[in-house]
C-alpha cells in the first residue's frame, strides 16, 4: 500500500518549552494557513471544472433554444382567394391533370395585390407581390381545389406561406435598415408587409409544416415530417433486431459460458465495439450491406442494421448488468423445486432483470436515434421529398437532416436547423427521462 | 418476392405444428398410460423447431446462392466476345440484362410471346424492344439480341428457381413434421431438445460481436488493399499533401491525386489534444470533487446535469459550434486582435472537449470510488489535509485507472466526426496554429464517400484506408485502455 510512502506532516509531540520538538511545531503553525489556503484553492478548482461543464450545458441549451423556437411559427398570409373557374378550369371539365397545371401562383398574386392594395395591371408590382409569398404557394392552392373541387368560381379565404425572406423580417432576423440589395426587399414591398401586418392578412401561425413536410429548397416549406419516418423506420430495425439479439447473448454469456478463450474473445468484442467510432460503422454497412449484399443505398432498413450492431454492445452490457444483479438465491430456489436451467432463466431470471433492460435498451435507441455519421456513410445524404413507405424506399434521419440543413448556404434554414435540434433534444430526453423513471419504479435492491 | 412468402408459410406451418403438438400431448397425457416427460407445451415446440428450422435453413441458403447461380449460368451464356470484354464493360452488359429483366415481368402474356420468340431467334430483337417500350422499359439502343436472350434465360431461371425452391421447402417441412410427430412419445425428451436448440441460439447470437468486428475488418482491409494497387503504402502513410482531385464524372482514372496520410493525421491529434486539454483537468476535477467534496444534494443535481452533456448527440454540439461558438471565438479573436477563422483547430477542441467532460469525470469518479476507504483514513490519520490526501495518496492510487479513462476519452476523440465535420474545416493543413482550420481523417471519410459514386476509384477508396488507419488506432488505444482499467479494479477487489 501507498501509505507509508505519503510524506504527510507529522503532528507535534506533547513537549516542554525548550523541547526541539516547539520549533518544529512552530514550523508547522506557520505551515498551516499555506496548506489551508492550497486546500481551499483546490476545492475551488472542482467548483470551478463544474460549473465550466454546467456553463456550456446552459450555453449549448440557450443557444439552440434561442435559435430555433421561432422554428415553430411561421409566417403566413390570409387572402381572399377568387379562384378563377377561367384559369383553372377553363373547359370546365374537372380533369384531373388541368386542375394540377393550372397557374394557381396567379391567383394568389392577384389576391395578395388585393389585399396590400398593389395595381394588379402593372406587370413589376404583381412581380415584386409575388416575391413576397412562398414558391410553394401553388401547391398549397391546389390542395385546397383538389380537395372540394366544387369551390371553383367562388372567393375562399386560405392561408398560404409567404416567403423566407419575409418570415425573417417579421422574426426580426433581418434587419429593416439595411440597404434594400442586401435585405432582398424593396421598400415598396416593406410597405406591403407593413399593411397586411396592419390588416391582419399576414400573421405568424404554428408551423405545422415543420413536422409534416419533407425536404425542401424552400426554407419556408422545408420540414422533418420525412426524415422522422425514417428515424422510426430505423429504431423499429433496432428495436427488433438488437434487443432479441443483444438480449439472447447476454443470457448466453452470463448464464452459460464457461470462462474460456472463446467467451474472452467474445467479451473484448463487445467491450471494444462498444468504444469503434461511429463512423467505421458506416463504412462497414457500405462495405457489407450495400455493396456485397446489394441493398439499396438511402434504405432505412440499411441504417437501421448499422445502427443494430452499433447497439448491440450496450444493450448486451446493459443486459449482463441487470441479470448479474439478480441473486442467486433465486436461480438456486427455482433449480431447488425442479426447474431447469432454461426455465429458470426464462421464468424467473429474465423477468426480474426486466427494468434493467429495458432501462439499457433505451439508452441504446436513444444513441441510436442521434447518431448521424454512419448514416452519411450509406447515402442517408438524400433530398427525400415523399414519405418512406417500406425500410427499402429511400429515406433520411432526423439528425442527418439538421447537418443538411446546417450545411446549407441559404440562411432561411438556420432556425430550421435549431429548431429540429430541438425537437432531437427533446425526444432524446424524453427517451432518457422515461430510462430513468423506469429505473427508479423497478429498481429493486436485493 | 418469394422468400419472403415462403418465410411466412413456414411461420404458419411452425404455428399449426406447435397447436398440433400441443393437442397431441395433452391426449397423451389424458390416456394416461405413462407421465409426460416434459410439459405439453414443449412437445408443440417440438413439432414447431422440427417443421421451422430444416426447411428455413435451406431456403435461407438457398436464396443467398441463387443470384450468383443464377447470375452464373447467365454470364456464362454469352457469346465469346462479350465475356472477353473487360470487367468494367461486363458489368455494363449486366447492367442492361438486368434492366431487360426488371421490364419483362410487367409484360402481358402475349408480348411476353413475342420476346420469347426474339430469344429464340424467330423475330428481331427490335420487336423485343418495341413491346418493352410499351411498358415503359427505356433502352437506349436496340438491344443485342444476346441481351434479350440472356435477360429471358435469367427471368425463366428465376422463375423456375422460385417453383423448386417453395416446392423443396414445403416438403422439408412436411417431413419434419412427419418425423417429429412419429417421434412423439410420452417418454420423448421434448424440453431438452428445445432448450438444446434454444442454447445453440443464444451461442449463434453472442457471436454476432465477432463477426461484426470481422466483417468491419475484412471488409475494410479488402478495400484498402484495392486502394493500393493505385497508391502505394508509401506515399499513403507518409505522404504531406492531400489532394485527392475529384475527376469530372465518366472519365475513368482521372488525374493523379495525392493521398498523403500525415495531414489528416496531424489535423486529427492536434484537435483531440486540444480537446483532451479541456476535458481532462475539467472532467477530473469535477469527479474529484464529486467524488470526495460534494454534498449529497449538490451530488444529485450536479451529476445528472452533467450527464446529460454525454447524452446529446454529436450533431448538435457540431451544430452549436458552427453557428455560435465558431462565430463568437471569431469575433472576440478579432476584438483583441486574433486572427481566428470560424472553423478552426480551437473551436473543434474546445466543444469536443465539452463533449468529452462526462466521459472523463464519470470514469474517473468510478475509479477514485474504488480507492478504499483506508488509504483515505491512513493519510487523514497522519495529518493530511483533504486535498493533500487527494493528491499524493488518492491520484497516484487512482492513477492507472485514471490513465485508461484518459485513453479512452483519446480514442473518442480521434473518431469522433460530426464535431469536426461542422467545426473544424476541409482544407488539409499542416499547420500549428490553432486559429486555423484543419482536417482531421473522419471529415476526409465523410466527404469522400458522400455523393454517387463510382467504386472503383481510389477518390472513394481511399476512405476505408482512412477508416482502417482509424480503426486500427482506436482499437489499439481501446485494447490497451481497457486491460488497464480492469487490471486496476482488480488491484482493489
Amino acid at each position: 500500500m501507498a501509505v507509508e510512502t505519503v510524506p504527510g506532516p507529522l503532528a507535534a509531540p506533547v513537549s516542554g518549552p525548550n523541547d526541539p520538538g516547539a520549533a518544529a511545531s512552530a514550523q508547522i503553525k506557520k505551515s498551516l494557513s499555506r496548506r489551508y489556503a492550497a486546500e481551499r484553492r483546490f476545492r475551488i478548482y472542482g467548483v470551478l471544472a463544474i460549473l465550466f461543464g454546467l456553463l456550456f450545458l446552459g450555453l449549448l441549451f440557450g443557444s439552440i433554444v434561442l435559435k430555433g423556437y421561432t422554428a415553430f411559427v411561421q409566417s403566413s398570409f390570409r387572402l381572399d382567394v377568387f379562384l378563377d373557374r377561367g384559369v383553372i378550369d377553363p373547359d370546365g371539365q374537372r380533369d384531373h391533370s388541368a386542375l394540377m397545371s393550372a397557374d394557381y401562383t396567379k391567383l394568389a398574386r392577384k389576391a395578395l395585390a388585393t389585399a396590400v392594395g398593389a395595381d394588379p395591371d402593372s406587370k413589376p408590382q404583381m412581380r415584386e407581390v409575388g416575391q413576397l409569398l412562398s414558391r410553394d404557394v401553388d401547391v398549397q392552392i391546389r390542395k385546397v381545389v383538389l380537395d372540394d373541387p366544387s369551390l371553383i368560381g367562388k372567393t375562399v379565404p386560405i392561408w398560404v406561406l409567404a416567403a423566407g425572406r419575409v418570415d425573417m423580417l417579421l422574426k426580426g432576423q433581418l434587419d429593416r435598415d439595411l440597404p434594400p440589395e442586401t435585405r432582398k426587399l424593396s421598400d415598396q414591398q416593406i410597405s406591403w408587409i407593413d399593411k397586411a401586418v396592419a390588416n391582419g392578412s399576414l400573421e405568424k401561425r404554428f408551423n405545422t409544416g415543420l413536422f409534416t413536410n419533407g425536404a425542401s429548397s424552400n426554407p419556408e416549406t422545408a420540414g422533418i415530417g420525412v426524415a422522422l419516418v425514417g428515424s422510426l423506420f430505423m429504431m423499429m430495425t433496432v428495436l427488433l433486431l438488437a434487443v432479441p439479439l443483444g438480449v439472447a447473448a447476454a443470457v448466453y454469456l452470463e448464464e452459460f459460458a464457461y470462462k474460456n478463450f472463446w467467451t474472452d474473445l467474445i467479451e473484448v468484442n463487445i467491450n471494444n465495439l462498444a468504444a469503434v467510432p461511429s463512423i467505421v460503422f458506416g463504412l462497414l454497412g457500405l462495405a457489407i450491406f450495400i455493396n456485397f449484399a446489394g441493398l439499396p443505398r438511402s434504405a432505412s432498413i440499411v441504417g437501421g442494421l448499422v445502427l443494430t450492431l452499433m447497439t448491440l454492445p450496450t444493450i448486451i452490457i446493459a443486459t449482463r448488468a441487470a441479470i448479474g444483479a439478480v441473486p442467486p438465491s433465486i436461480r438456486e430456489a427455482a433449480l431447488g423445486v425442479g426447474a431447469s436451467k432454461m426455465q429458470t432463466i426464462t421464468h424467473h431470471v429474465l423477468p426480474l432483470a426486466l427494468p434493467g433492460i429495458l432501462t439499457g435498451t433505451i439508452i441504446g435507441l436513444a444513441k441510436a436515434l442521434g447518431e448521424t455519421a454512419p448514416l452519411l456513410m450509406i447515402g442517408m445524404v438524400a433530398f427525400v421529398v415523399e414519405y418512406p413507405t417500406s425500410p427499402l424506399a429511400p429515406a433520411t434521419a432526423l439528425p442527418v437532416q439538421i447537418y443538411m440543413w446546417a450545411t446549407s448556404a441559404e440562411r432561411g434554414f438556420v432556425e430550421r436547423t435549431s429548431g429540429a435540434a430541438l425537437i432531437l433534444l427533446a425526444l432524446l430526453i424524453c427517451m432518457n427521462l422515461i430510462a430513468v423513471i423506469l429505473r427508479r419504479k423497478y429498481e429493486r435492491r436485493w | 418476392m418469394p422468400t419472403s412468402i415462403i418465410l411466412l408459410g413456414l411461420c404458419i406451418a411452425a404455428l399449426l405444428a406447435f397447436v398440433l403438438g400441443l393437442a397431441r400431448a395433452n391426449a397423451l397425457a389424458k390416456k394416461g398410460d405413462a407421465q409426460l416427460h416434459s410439459l405439453p407445451g414443449y412437445f408443440g415446440a417440438y413439432l414447431a423447431l422440427w417443421t421451422l428450422l430444416p426447411a428455413l435453413i435451406v431456403t435461407l441458403a438457398w436464396s443467398a446462392a441463387e443470384p450468383i447461380v443464377i447470375r452464373n449460368m447467365v454470364s456464362s451464356g454469352l457469346p465469346e466476345n462479350v465475356r472477353a470484354l473487360s470487367p468494367a464493360e461486363q458489368s455494363l452488359v449486366i447492367g442492361r440484362i438486368n434492366a431487360v429483366a426488371r421490364g419483362l415481368p410487367k409484360l402481358s402474356r402475349d408480348d411476353y410471346d413475342i420476346v420469347r420468340k426474339a430469344r429464340y431467334g424467330f423475330t428481331s430483337p427490335a420487336d423485343a424492344q418495341r413491346v418493352l417500350q410499351e411498358r415503359g422499359v427505356a433502352l437506349g439502343s436496340a438491344p443485342e439480341s444476346y441481351v434479350i436472350a440472356a435477360a429471358y434465360d435469367q427471368v425463366e431461371l428465376q422463375s423456375r428457381a422460385a417453383l423448386i425452391i417453395t416446392g423443396l421447402a414445403a416438403a422439408i417441412a412436411a417431413f419434419g413434421f412427419i418425423y417429429a410427430n412419429w417421434r412423439v412419445h410420452p417418454k420423448l425428451r421434448a424440453r431438452n431438445a428445445v432448450e438444446a436448440v434454444v442454447l445453440v441460439a443464444l451461442i449463434l447470437a453472442s457471436t454476432v460481436a465477432i463477426l461484426t468486428t470481422i466483417g468491419i475488418i475484412c471488409s475494410m482491409l479488402f478495400e484498402t488493399l484495392h486502394f493500393f494497387n493505385y497508391v502505394t503504402p508509401w506515399r499513403f502513410f507518409f505522404g504531406t499533401e492531400w489532394d485527392p482531385r475529384f475527376s469530372a464524372a465518366g472519365s475513368s482514372g482521372g488525374g493523379e491525386g495525392q493521398f498523403g496520410l500525415l495531414p489528416l493525421l496531424w489535423g486529427t491529434l492536434y484537435i483531440s489534444i486540444v480537446a483532451l486539454l479541456v476535458a481532462v483537468p475539467v472532467g477530473l476535477f469535477s469527479a474529484i470533487y464529486m467524488s470526495e467534496y460534494a454534498t449529497r444534494s449538490v451530488r444529485t443535481i450536479a451529476k445528472p446535469l452533467l450527464e446529460i452533456l454525454a447524452g446529446i448527440p454529436t450533431i448538435v454540439y457540431g451544430l452549436f459550434a458552427l453557428i455560435t461558438f465558431g462565430p463568437y471565438l471569431r469575433d472576440a479573436g478579432g476584438y483583441v486582435g486574433l486572427d481566428i477563422s470560424a472553423s478552426s483547430v480551437l473551436t473543434a477542441g474546445l466543444i469536443m472537449g465539452v463533449m468529452l467532460i462526462p466521459f472523463v469525470s464519470s470514469l474517473s469518479d468510478d475509479i477514485i470510488n474504488a480507492v478504499p476507504q483506508s488509504l483515505r483514513e491512513g493519510s487523514y490519520g497522519l495529518g493530511a489535509t483533504q486535498s493533500e490526501t487527494i493528491r499524493r495518496v488518492i491520484l497516484p492510487a487512482a492513477l492507472p485507472g485514471i490513465v485508461g479513462a484518459i485513453l479512452l476519452a483519446a480514442s473518442r476523440a480521434i473518431g469522433e466526426t460530426m464535431i469536426v465535420v461542422l467545426a473544424a474545416g476541409i482544407a488539409a493543413n499542416l499547420t500549428l496554429n490553432p486559429f486555423e482550420p484543419v482536417t482531421t481523417i473522419t471529415v476526409k471519410i465523410v466527404s469522400q464517400l458522400t455523393g454517387d459514386l463510382e467504386f472503383n476509384s481510389p477518390q472513394t477508396l481511399v476512405a476505408f484506408a482512412l477508416g482502417l488507419t482509424l480503426f486500427v488506432f482506436t482499437l489499439g488505444l481501446n485494447i490497451y485502455a481497457l486491460y488497464i482499467v480492469r487490471k486496476y479494479r482488480e488491484q482493489y477487489e
